[in-house]
């Protein structure tokens, strides 16, 4: 079965700017894939062309297999964009059925009311859109989403507009789809939320990919911290494995040893130092 | 075709909810009111009435049909402005929103998309325009005692007149934003004026430069063309009598006429929505 998102070696070009300089990118079946950079790095841009709302310039990128925009590759894909409105006059359960009929969805008036129930709005199925609150809105945006049961779904800053209550239905309702196979390109500026969630992490700057990997291969090992009758101090470049070997080390020389902890350096200092500081 | 649907169905709807629908109705309860106070008015003092020298029919029919052709120009220009409205933001406004991205994402199609919105609004627009057609020559009907030649042709001509300047509404909202795209139609619409009133400088002044450049802008601007075939229509089978070449001043006349306008205007409505399908899938969003 074909990746639920390949992307290689993509460009895209605004005139002189330069969004995107080669990325590539994967999103495995039943992987939580997370994006992370500053503003202008290229992250809308990406996740745009793999929904088909943007050509890329150069490269080549697939949804399950089929080229991105087609026909074949929007039928296997749900999407939330950064910014998005529906029709005020819409109630929710009425922006969904719409949505079915646009994806030939046969999950009728079930599929919609487990959807509602999902982002905890089974409540709020007659209201109309512009009587909601943005954060309702949004886990509106988000079963819009997930109508047709896609094998991937986009997710473009989905947290956006909510309080930490709906930031974590949206990560619990993550941790659900990851569960159920569903693949997941989340692009967030949360790095606490991609970290707690996502199997696999891509930091963008300036178009490319500078740092890849799980959250855990990210947060590097930066030492081991010794707490001993002369005080607390860092042994820097060692890691859990050099603690025995430290530990003897101090009790030979004469000193005793209180405490050991083994340093290693969160998502968002791994992200800091890829972007060495840049916000924009 | 349900995905089809949902979207003629969701157009349809948008263009109902819309303030300016309810605005532009008001606006035609007034001027159907108004239509009809000058009805009942002309019609009243008829004998005072002179037709020009040059026009050869009698008075109830000269004043009937520059009545119904002047409803006929309130028609064009009330459709105009729902057809504007309703399509100047379209694609560049709803993207601007945030209201296509979701829908442009469903494998229903930008080409489908655009196609089933332009049905919506045409379908929106073409009744309103038939609507207020009819209602206009029913006053003078009824009021004046006078019928149209033709009855359903004309109505019919506005519609289509109506429903070109909804693909170039759209066409334009592929590529502008959405005051540019309203304000760049009222021009085309100020335009095809513009052509009329040449027509009848043109025809007053006897100047063959001046007629050209009147049908060369009224092909370009084929709802100014129709309007005037439709201006034709309504006096050319008055029967027992001469037809003649309605005049309106300001308003233009029925100068261009016949099956090339109407052809040439079907294919200048393909031709605009290709263009505007064109410009939409290439768009980026």
């Amino acid at each position: 079965m074909p990746d639920a998102l390949a992307v290689r070696n993509l460009e895209k070009r605004y005139g002189s700017v330069r969004a995107l300089r080669g990325v590539d990118l994967t999103v495995e079946e039943g992987q939580l894939v997370g994006l992370l950079g500053p503003n202008g790095a290229g992250k809308s841009t990406l996740v745009k062309i793999a929904a088909g709302l943007v050509r890329a310039s150069a490269g080549d990128a697939r949804v399950a297999g089929a080229r991105a925009g087609s026909r074949p590759a929007r039928a296997a894909l749900g999407y939330l964009a950064e910014l998005f409105r529906f029709p005020g006059w819409y109630t929710a359960d009425e922006v969904l059925e719409l949505h079915q009929r646009l994806a030939g969805s046969r999950g009728g008036a079930a599929e919609r009311a487990r959807l509602l129930e999902l982002v905890a709005l089974s409540e709020a199925r007659d209201r109309r859109v512009d009587g909601m609150s943005k954060g309702m809105a949004q886990r509106l945006g988000i079963a819009q989403a997930l109508v047709g049961e896609p094998r991937l779904l986009l997710l473009d800053e989905p947290t956006s507009a909510l309080d930490p209550v709906g930031r974590r239905t949206v990560r619990l309702l993550l941790e659900e789809l990851r569960g159920r196979g569903v693949s997941v390109l989340l692009n967030s500026h949360l790095l606490s939320e991609i970290e707690l969630v996502c199997d696999h992490v891509a930091i963008l700057l300036g178009g490319e990919v500078v740092a890849a990997g799980s959250p855990q291969q990210l947060a590097q090992p930066r030492g081991v911290e010794l707490e001993t009758d002369e005080g607390v101090h860092t042994v820097e470049g060692v890691t859990r494995d050099d603690v025995p070997r430290l530990v003897e080390e101090a009790v030979r020389s004469g000193r005793r040893v209180y405490g050991v902890r083994v340093l290693t350096s969160t998502l968002e200092e791994t992200y800091l130092e890829a972007v060495g500081g840049e916000t924009s | 075709m349900s995905s089809v649907a949902a979207i003629v169905e969701y157009g349809f709807r948008e263009a109902v909810r819309r303030k300016m629908f309810a605005v532009v109705l008001v606006l035609t309860v007034l001027f159907l009111f108004l239509f009809w106070l000058a009805n009942h008015f002309v019609f009243a003092q008829l004998d005072q009435i002179t037709p020009p020298a040059d026009v050869h029919v009698d008075t109830r029919t000269f004043a009937g049909a520059f009545l119904t052709g002047l409803a006929m120009f309130a028609t064009l220009f009330l459709g105009v402005v729902l057809a504007v409205f309703l399509t100047l933001g379209v694609v560049g406004g709803d993207a601007e929103r945030g209201l296509l991205q979701p829908l442009v994402v469903r494998p229903v199609g930008r080409a489908t998309l655009l196609l089933a919105r332009f049905a919506g609004a045409a379908g929106v627009c073409s009744l309103y325009v038939l609507a207020v057609y009819f209602a206009s020559m029913l006053i003078t009907g009824l009021t004046g005692h006078w019928w149209p030649g033709n009855v359903v042709g004309p109505g019919v001509e506005l519609a289509l007149g109506v429903i070109i300047v909804v693909a170039l509404s759209l066409l334009g909202s592929v590529v502008l934003t959405s005051t540019a795209n309203g304000i760049a139609i009222f021009m085309l619409f100020g335009a095809g004026l513009v052509a009329g009133l040449l027509g009848s400088i043109g025809h007053a002044l006897n100047s063959h430069a001046v007629k050209s450049a009147s049908t060369v802008t009224s092909y370009a601007l084929p709802f100014e063309g129709l309007y005037q075939d439709a201006l034709r229509l309504i006096t050319q089978d008055t029967t027992g009598l001469t037809a003649f070449v309605l005049q309106l001043g300001p308003f233009g006349g029925g100068y261009v006429h016949g099956w090339t306008i109407r052809v040439w205007a079907v294919v200048y409505l393909v031709l605009a929505l290709a263009a505007a399908i064109g410009a939409f899938s290439r768009r980026n969003l």
